[in-house]
């Protein structure tokens, strides 16, 4: 059977679960041979083993982390060459967006990004101008190179006993070329990633500054704290928790948006949510239309009265 | 220093946007505008400007006639001089095709450093910079919160979900700045009649030896199937929140969805 070329993003000294997807995604095509970033590691050899990988390919080269994108480009080039994959699959991060184009311009192949869904036959699902449309598509020259969106498809386990090898990759001068002169970790929130949370409450210019009563909530149910375009430039929520066209796009089980009026940047984050409720003084504000639940309240006092009742009912 | 803007012609977002019937974006169903996400782009090569004596800032655009209102745009906020793109063969074409038109560009415009923003606002890719530095061996410093520049070499924040990262290349070099570098300007009175005066350039795929073959919908490595409108979506309850009603209704949703 032919290989499924997937790139493992690593997270908190394992693999992330879009990682798991990813693997899920490309046992429909191949068998999936799951390329790692990094020195052999039996943890993440043991989950990728466990989701399907037919093998692991490590690649060590110090290179991958001093200098942005241009070498696991071309590592991965020199990987495909050697493995001859039917596809390769990359998360649609930032940086994975990123791999992918330089991934296509080097094979000759198509190149399709931020795909919610793959079938057997390679056909992939977009969903495109915020949402509004869904695109389905193929590659027709090349390896296909496709990056998907998080929570594309359920992890399913397939234990394997992935075969290990370290690649021997050269990285040329020309992909050394933009240094990472210096990285400054990120706090965690210590609340579910984003992107992947089942519940995610968000706020927006009508918190006036004030996360509190959002935050509370998302901890009572669980989930991730997002926030508007608004709020961010506002300076009130950092800019990693952003939600839309130019932050994150979720689609979480429950959206709460709060305080947000569902400008269509911000819809173009999170249209697709399974179920959303939406909390804003102003009944004609365009996030109503897209809610399961709508209230036209003061959110303070709205998600105040809320918070109270869960916490009463948890006693 | 010559800086080249990258200015894309898009359909407005706030407008309805469709397919035409070869599955390509309808650029005729609704006025287009510059993509919002390159003003910023634009914005960071007039601080440039301004910040030095000897900038030169070239907007270069790849678009039918109305990309010309892009270019026009940019010219009003404070750009020097525009290069437009302009080939019917270059209809359809895919992101590879694109990045090969805009790469063998640059190499003729020859500038010192080449700024994008994060992504169009209608194909959302984020991969044409990095496809073009891929094309042109040139270092790649993508998604700047901030962007700073000095004779031979320019430094970037990109920020990612757990690490700020400070990343240095030299010149030339292409970068993409996010909407976090610094809101746009608005065009000026001054700029607005300037605008009229300056020199917009128009190049075709012969002007940049590239066949007409290699673009456009035939040539393109992706296929669009299908195209399908989302089905609108089914009016829910809204309630007000008198007497408490509202986050009553809250509770019992989330009751009912068994998150508490």
């Amino acid at each position: 059977m032919s290989g499924v070329l997937i790139v493992a993003e690593q997270v908190d000294s394992n693999v992330s679960k879009p990682t798991l997807e990813l693997l899920t995604l490309a046992r429909r095509l191949g068998e999936p041979v799951a390329v790692v970033f990094g020195e052999t590691d039996d943890a993440i050899t043991k989950t990728l083993g466990e989701y399907g990988a037919t093998r692991v390919v490590f690649v060590a080269d110090s290179s991958a982390t001093e200098y942005l994108v241009a070498p696991k480009a071309e590592a991965l080039g020199q990987i495909a060459a050697s493995v001859d994959p039917v596809a390769i699959l990359i998360s649609s991060t930032p940086e994975g967006k990123e791999i992918a184009g330089r991934l296509a311009v080097k094979l000759e192949s198509g190149l399709i990004t931020d795909a919610t869904d793959i079938a057997a036959d390679g056909t992939t699902t977009q969903s495109v101008f915020a949402g509004n449309w869904t695109v389905t598509a193929a590659v027709t020259h090349g390896i296909p190179v496709v990056t998907v969106k998080p929570n594309a498809v359920t992890p399913e386990l397939a234990p394997t006993e992935p075969a290990i090898s370290e690649a021997e990759v050269s990285i040329s001068d020309a992909a050394r070329t933009a240094h990472i002169v210096s990285s400054e970790p990120k706090e965690s929130s210590g609340r579910p990633e984003l992107t992947e949370a089942a519940v995610v409450v968000s706020g927006g210019r009508g918190t006036g500054g004030n996360f509190a009563a959002i935050e509370e909530l998302a901890d009572l149910l669980g989930g991730a704290v997002g926030a508007s375009r608004a709020a961010v430039d506002a300076g009130w929520y950092p800019y990693a928790y952003q939600i839309g066209q130019t932050g994150k796009t979720v689609s979480p089980q429950l959206y709460i948006a709060a305080g947000i009026s569902g400008a269509i940047q911000h819809r173009a984050g999170m249209q697709t949510s399974k179920a959303i409720v939406a909390v804003n003084k102003d009944a004609e504000a365009p996030i109503f239309a897209l809610a399961d639940l709508g209230i036209v309240g003061d959110l303070h006092k709205v998600l105040g009265s809320v918070i109270a009742e869960i916490k009463q009912r948890k006693m | 220093m010559k800086i080249v803007v990258l200015a894309k012609y898009v359909p407005d977002a706030t407008a309805e946007r469709t397919f035409a019937s070869d599955g390509t974006v309808d650029r005729t169903a609704s006025a287009g505008l510059l993509s919002e996400l390159d003003e910023y782009a634009v914005e960071q090569a007039l601080q440039i400007a301004e910040d030095r004596d000897d900038v030169e800032v070239v907007i270069m655009t790849l678009g039918g006639e109305d990309a010309a209102d892009a270019i026009k745009r940019a010219l009003q906020m404070g750009a020097s001089a525009a290069i437009h793109i302009i080939d019917d063969a270059v209809h359809g074409s895919d992101a590879l095709a694109t990045s090969l038109v805009l790469a063998a560009a640059i190499k003729k415009a020859g500038p010192d450093l080449v700024i994008c923003g994060m992504a169009s606002t209608d194909g959302t890719m984020g991969v044409i910079p990095a496809m073009i530095a891929e094309r042109l061996g040139w270092p790649a410093a993508t998604l700047g919160a901030t962007l700073s520049v000095t004779e031979d070499r320019l430094m970037i924040r990109r920020d990612t979900d757990v690490a700020s990262l400070m990343i240095e290349a030299s010149l030339p070099a292409i970068v993409s700045v996010t909407d976090q570098s610094g809101e746009a300007r608005y065009p000026s009175m001054k700029g607005i009649l300037a605008a009229k005066k300056k020199p917009v350039e128009s190049w075709t795929l012969a002007d940049l030896g590239i066949d007409a073959a290699a673009v456009g919908l035939d040539a393109a490595w992706t296929k669009v199937l299908q195209t399908t409108p989302r089905p609108p979506k089914e009016q829910g309850r809204v309630v007000g929140d008198e007497d408490g009603a509202g986050s009553a209704a809250l509770v019992e949703f989330l009751a009912a969805g068994k998150y508490i």
